[in-house]
């Protein structure tokens, strides 16, 4: 099952175009990074997944196939958008009670033993907590719903290192504890490098990488040698993105799987994820989608299973 | 991927069925109890006022139309004393006031404030939905608003009563007495009573509520509000409201002082327009007998001269009796206005909103 789906998915807010020709799908079971830099296009595909947002054109469906919006994905879908709009004049507990009559499911054992352990009073009002506390609330409203999928919007840019560690936390242990699927969008990569197992990269409205993280690192390494050689390489190999030093140059290839021969004089090194997303980043024109590579009408691998 | 996502939809039960609509009551009261409760204490407030007021102005009237004879200096002490209770509210200016005011400081902000501080991403993608979200809203508050304003008007009406002589009193409280009447028409009693007065302010609710969604921010939304249903007001009362039926048209001069005469024209002999300089030159040219005896000041003495000498004076106007007529029809409009104005709220949260 996919939990987002979208073919051709655009949304255009006058002439300018948030997200364009957009089409990817995110499998189920997964702790998904959207990243991106600021204005790319990561906000708009969520609020366009949760329905805040209506498509200029294409589709989007949700849950394996339910029509975002529709009853059943409002149902399974858990939205936290970004900067925690939570109504500040209310309490904790009327934030909680509010919830619950807003849903089919409500977990309130858990809400309120979550509340306890964050040391979070229920008869506070939402604008007396800390804006780590407010996370935390708005995180554990979300999750009391139970949901199959949770979408987080920059849930963490305004959080200091420590909160933002302890939100991740309440996060992986529902992955672990309830197999949610998460999406979560950032562009703050070292907070996703450690709890992402799928990458998607969005960058000027456009996916220009979607895999599992494991196939992504796997797929790609860098290669160090002499910078007058680079060029000829570049002829054979998949060559995401170069730097280029007075002597030395990097380049960031794609293989197949498969070390291939590394030339005399030159050293290959497997990649990180953060290096890999700022190569691709550099290079907004290479793509890296699942099926065959470099094509931007590639199948995506989670409508072939 | 269609049998997994069965398979979920029955681990949650039957997940078609939406949620039910009660829900929202607690959700609406939650967020909305301090617009409520000031809504709540205004109007208790000037339900006090009135009813207090509305004692004094009674019994002023009372003591005023049973004193004999009229003429005596007592009663004239007793009218004047009538005419001047509650003089700041006789012409109803101030309780005109409170439909914009709902409309604006309790309709506006439902919308905008969700889309201002950006709780609408909250409230929106909950399981509720938001379309029926804010249609339960908005059926909640229209109601609560409506009830209390329709109690209102109530008080209102029997407030006002005094003004408006029962037709069996009028004749004597208009020849005898220099008592303050007023026409069922007067265009600042009018919506004040009957059913008008609910019909209004939910109509400004409704007014508001759009605005707010519309707008996105409140102060704005507040101010185009207030613009907006003044315009309404203005547009019905000025224009509209006198052509919800066809006006009584009579060549009589004898129109009864409750009429609403809409307008006044006189024709010469050969059915032609007559301009006031004809008129004047005429009436320059009466010899005094004509005018009737001295002492006797008849108010129609020039009129009647004029029909002697041919002219007809046509008026139009709606007679008193068509009191509810109107009020049933502009009730009527009114909250269709207001339906109508939710419906696109709705269409516009639906499918137009981010």
């Amino acid at each position: 099952m996919n939990v987002i789906e979208t073919h051709g998915l655009s949304k255009s807010y006058g002439s300018t175009w948030a997200l364009r020709d957009c089409t990817l799908a995110i499998p189920a079971g997964h702790v998904t990074a959207l990243v991106g830099p600021n204005g790319a296009g990561k906000s708009t595909l969520l609020n366009l997944a949760v329905n805040l947002a209506i498509p200029s054109a294409g589709t989007v469906v949700v849950l394996g196939g339910h029509p975002a919006g529709s009853p059943a994905a409002l149902d399974g879908i858990a939205f936290v958008a970004q900067n925690m709009p939570l109504y500040k004049n209310l309490s904790a507990a009327d934030m909680l009670h509010m919830t619950r009559n807003l849903n089919r499911s409500f977990d309130q054992g858990y809400a309120e033993a979550r509340l306890r352990e964050l040391d979070i009073p229920l008869k506070r009002k939402v604008s007396r907590l800390s804006g780590g506390q407010q996370a935390q609330l708005g995180l554990t409203l979300a999750l009391s719903r139970r949901p199959q999928l949770l979408v987080l919007d920059e849930p963490m840019a305004a959080l200091d290192p420590l909160a933002r560690h302890d939100f991740m936390a309440t996060v992986m242990t529902a992955v672990v504890d309830h197999g949610v699927s998460v999406v979560l969008s950032s562009h703050i990569l070292a907070d996703l490098e450690r709890v992402a197992d799928y990458l998607v990269l969005v960058s000027r409205g456009r996916v220009q990488v979607a895999g599992e993280v494991e196939d992504l690192l796997a797929c790609h390494q860098v290669l160090t040698g002499p910078a007058g050689e680079s060029a000829r390489y570049g002829e054979w190999l998949d060559v995401v993105s170069e730097l280029r030093g007075e002597a030395q140059a990097h380049l960031l290839v794609r293989t197949k799987g498969v070390m291939e021969a590394v030339p005399a004089g030159w050293e290959a090194h497997s990649v990180s994820l953060e290096e890999l997303t700022l190569a691709y980043l550099r290079t907004p024109a290479a793509a890296s989608l699942p099926g065959p590579a470099r094509s931007r009408e590639a199948r995506p691998a989670g409508v072939m299973q | 991927m269609t049998t997994v996502a069965t398979a979920a939809d029955l681990r949650r039960g039957a997940s078609s069925e939406p949620l039910p609509w009660r829900r929202m009551a607690w959700v609406t009261w939650c967020q909305h109890r301090g617009a409520l409760i000031g809504v709540a204490l205004l109007f208790l407030t000037l339900a006090v006022g009135f009813w207090v007021g509305g004692l004094q102005l009674h019994h002023a009237y009372a003591v005023a139309v049973a004193c004999h004879p009229a003429s005596s200096y007592a009663c004239n002490t007793l009218v004047d004393r009538f005419n001047g209770t509650n003089d700041f509210l006789a012409n109803g200016g101030l309780p005109q006031l409170i439909p914009p005011l709902i409309g604006a400081f309790l309709g506006a902000p439902v919308l905008a404030r969700e889309l201002e501080s950006g709780t609408f991403r909250f409230a929106w993608t909950q399981g509720f939905g938001r379309w029926r979200w804010t249609l339960a809203k908005l059926v909640a508050l229209g109601v609560v608003v409506t009830a209390v304003a329709g109690a209102l008007g109530a008080l209102l009406s029997w407030y006002f009563q005094p003004y408006f002589p029962a037709a069996s009193q009028a004749i004597y409280v208009s020849n005898h007495l220099s008592i303050r009447t007023s026409s069922p028409f007067a265009p600042l009693l009018f919506d004040l009573r009957g059913v008008a007065f609910a019909a209004w302010t939910l109509a400004a609710f409704a007014v508001g509520v759009l605005a707010g969604v519309l707008i996105r921010r409140v102060v704005a939304a507040i101010v185009v509000t207030l613009v907006g249903y003044a315009g309404i007001a203005f547009a019905v009362g000025g224009y509209l409201r006198q052509r919800y039926v066809g006006p009584v048209v009579t060549s009589k001069l004898d129109v009864p002082d409750s009429a609403w005469v809409i307008s006044q024209h006189w024709l010469t002999k050969a059915g032609r327009p007559a301009s006031q300089a004809l008129l004047n030159q005429v009436l320059l040219k009466t010899p005094p007998a004509a005018l009737g005896k001295a002492g006797d000041p008849k108010s129609f003495s020039l009129s009647h001269y004029l029909v002697q000498q041919g002219f007809t004076q046509w008026t139009a106007y709606q007679p008193a009796s068509r009191f509810w007529t109107f009020q049933w029809i502009e009730g009527g409009c009114l909250v269709a206005l207001s339906a109508l104005l939710m419906a696109g709220t709705i269409w516009w949260v639906r499918r137009k909103v981010a």
